[in-house]
């Protein structure tokens, strides 16, 4: 969907992106994640083409990215709010046609979505007047209103009450069921770990690692294993990281150099060993270790 | 009406319009304006209360002046009372001023004149003072001349008032037109002014929306729809198109008032006197038929095109600027430091006006009205006086040029400042963002 080859922005001596490319699968949805100021929400800012890269090239689908593509992308920023005074329904139905829909089209969708959300009663308020759970709804509406196929949502839920953050990542669910590509942008890595099943860990404007979630965390498993006995043991001469007693029996995490069946053989004679699994890390656990260690070699 | 800049330009119109505040100013100031234009004339004609005032004329000079209906004058016999008595007297009783001329020794005008006194109730009213003063001065004088053997009937009879009819000599011959200089100055100080007041109110407009759309975090969706530029264009043409229709509105109501006050409410007060600030040349003394003739010496179309195109102008240049700063700062408390220098080259303006109204063809007339930031007002204060075709030009082509140049530099700050949040920004930070 979105293809970023080299790009690179510098704000005065400041390197926002160091030329980084990038690899957005169609139907996919997105973790664009790193710390505060790793170069995503600049990124963001260049497929939006709110500001232009110093070089490299950024594609959406098989070609350049072109000024008439803003109308396909629905952009929820950082920083995000709304007219004050001016009124809801009126607001949605401005930024709807800002984005190229009729009013008339604008106007019959936007009744859907207040209905979806429970929101019908907004249409009339002033934006002043609304609750900020109210206005995070209205938002919301107004980045998806126009069908857009790319869907960029930066922090998403910094700000969001639980109840509109879950509500708002089931549609965003559906949305991509219904073929919307959807990137999220985030230095909470495990606020998306649930829901993406791409990621792009970027750092200080370089990519560190992009692909399938699952390979990535699969390819920087780390000899970690979780197993669960029936009776609580010490396990003298394991490295245990974790302890932890459930209703089933005792599960303990350790870190092991060993291969996993070795441990079991150890573990099964003298335990009664209810399950065994290796343990894959968290975005941030991978996010750590390579920061540390560098990125893996493909083939270790 | 789906083109962006055609929406931002609509939102931007109804939003102002829509509010009460438009409403409101809009009607209010007319009437407030025909109140500047109506008081002087219906304060001058109000009556004022009729007053008596005691007068204890030591050496006669008053006597036997009675004054007049509204200012009445009673003697005070001087055998009978001296100052404190006189005093006392104007307490007890219903009169309302005491004037007391003193004899001094012998009958010496100069000893006379330094030491008159006014006692009043209450203040005493301006009007009060002067028909004292005037009746006074007029009888001191009469002494003076009797005294050097001069009969004041002589110097009455020789006294001349010369009133020299001037021409503007045109180029042609038979192309004299009468010189209206009161009335162009009148004008065109009037229009410099009316420029300077509409470039600032609406200029200051398109900050606060700047301002607005960056503290309410609502720009960058906005500008994920639009480009920066168009979004900055589309606000300084919406609110210049809401000035552009007050103004209307305006002109409209005043001359509307205007009309109805001077010709069914009080026609006897405006068939008397041309109300004008206190600034504005005395017109009064220009007789009736000549002001035909002024009026016809002043090109209007080039008054008023002037005034059309300077306003745009004008409010275009500086708005863009306005613009520029709006989208440094994160709230307009914080405008300060950037507001002088942008706003300082129109109070320059304002203030050498009267020097331009003085000698609308002098070295700095013709400097202020070519420089681009001050042109807008200055030239508007020429142009009654007539200004050589090559000037207005030049003149205009510098405006326009400057207002492109601004634009661009404006819309390059403008696209980096509405994205930055909690900086202090300086003059070299600005700076920099040109250059990203």
């Amino acid at each position: 969907m979105i293809r970023a080859e080299n790009v690179t922005k510098q704000y005065g001596p400041k390197v926002a992106l160091g030329g980084i490319s990038l690899n957005i699968p169609k139907g996919s949805i997105y973790g664009l994640l790193g710390p505060n100021g790793a170069g995503k929400t600049s990124f963001i800012r260049i497929m939006n083409q709110i500001t232009a890269p110093d070089s490299g090239t950024v594609y959406f689908g098989d070609r350049e990215l072109a000024p008439n593509d803003i109308a396909r992308i629905g952009y929820l920023p950082e920083e995000r709010g709304l007219y004050k005074k001016m009124k809801v329904g009126e607001q949605v139905l401005y930024l709807a046609k800002l984005k190229g829909l009729s009013a008339a089209e604008a106007k019959s969708r936007a009744k859907e979505w207040f209905v979806r959300l429970e929101m019908e009663s907004f249409w009339e308020k002033k934006v002043e007047d609304l609750s900020k759970g109210m206005a995070q709804k209205v938002q919301f509406v107004t980045t998806v209103l126009h069908k857009p196929e790319l869907l960029i949502f930066d922090e998403p839920f910094t700000g969001f009450d639980p109840i509109n953050t879950n509500l708002i990542k089931k549609e965003i669910k559906r949305l991509n069921k219904e073929g919307a590509t959807v990137i999220f942008s985030t230095h909470r890595m495990e606020s998306v770990e649930e829901i993406c099943d791409y990621i792009g860990l970027i750092n200080q404007g370089e990519v560190m690692v992009e692909g399938p979630l699952l390979d990535i965390r699969r390819h920087y498993m780390n000899g970690t294993y979780a197993f669960t006995t029936k009776t609580e043991q010490t396990f003298a001469g394991l490295n245990v990281l974790s302890r932890d007693h459930q209703h089933t029996g005792y599960t303990t995490t350790i870190k092991s150099d060993q291969y996993p069946s070795g441990i079991i053989q150890e573990l099964a004679s003298s335990n009664e060993l209810l399950g065994f699994e290796e343990v894959l890390p968290s975005v941030s656990d991978v996010f750590i270790d390579i920061v540390q260690n560098g990125p893996k070699p493909k083939d270790s | 009406m789906n083109s962006p800049i055609l929406l931002i330009i609509q939102r931007e119109f109804l939003t102002r319009v829509r509010k009460k505040t438009f409403l409101l100013m809009t009607l209010l100031a007319p009437v407030l304006l025909a109140a500047v234009m109506i008081a002087p004339g219906l304060l001058a004609s109000m009556p004022e209360e009729d007053k008596t005032i005691l007068v204890l004329d030591e050496p006669s000079i008053l006597l036997p002046e009675e004054g007049t209906t509204q200012f009445a004058l009673e003697y005070l016999n001087p055998g009978e009372f001296d100052l404190e008595l006189a005093k006392q007297f104007l307490r007890d009783s219903d009169k309302d001023a005491l004037l007391y001329i003193p004899a001094g020794n012998g009958w010496d005008p100069d000893f006379i004149k330094k030491n008159i006194l006014l006692y009043g109730k209450e203040d005493i009213g301006i009007d009060l003072q002067r028909f004292i003063e005037r009746q006074l001065e007029e009888k001191i004088n009469n002494q003076k001349l009797i005294q050097q053997g001069v009969d004041p009937e002589v110097v009455t009879q020789t006294k001349t008032q010369v009133s020299v009819k001037s021409f503007t000599l045109g180029e042609e011959e038979g192309n004299e037109e009468t010189s209206a200089t009161p009335l162009k100055m009148g004008l065109g100080y009037i229009a410099g002014i009316l420029i300077y007041f509409f470039i600032f109110f609406y200029a200051v407009q398109v900050m606060r929306g700047v301002i607005e759309e960056k503290t309410s975090r609502i720009v960058e969706v906005i500008i994920s729809s639009v480009r920066p530029r168009q979004l900055m264009m589309g606000k300084i043409l919406g609110i210049g198109l809401v000035g552009v229709v007050q103004f209307l509105i305006w002109v409209i109501l005043s001359g509307t008032i205007y009309t109805v006050v001077s010709t069914f409410i009080y026609p006897e007060i405006f068939a008397q006197q041309v109300p004008m600030g206190p600034d504005a040349p005395d017109l009064s003394q220009v007789d009736q038929g000549n002001i035909f003739a002024m009026i016809n010496s002043i090109n209007f179309p080039v008054v008023l095109g002037g005034f059309v195109f300077y306003f745009f102008g004008g409010y275009f240049l500086y708005s863009a600027l306005f613009a520029a700063l709006g989208s440094a700062i994160d709230q307009e408390a914080d405008s300060q430091q950037f507001m002088l220098p942008v706003t300082a080259p129109m109070i320059i303006a304002i203030t050498t006006a009267m020097n331009i109204v003085q000698d609308p063809n002098g070295p700095i007339a013709f400097w202020m009205s070519m420089i681009p930031l001050t042109s807008p007002i200055s030239m508007m204060i020429r142009l009654p006086f007539g200004v050589p075709i090559w000037q207005m030009a030049l003149s205009a082509t510098l405006l326009v040029g400057t207002f492109f140049g601004v634009v661009a530099l404006a819309g390059k700050i403008y696209r980096v400042g509405i994205l930055m949040y909690g900086k202090k920004v300086t003059w070299k930070e600005l700076y920099k963002w040109l250059k990203y």
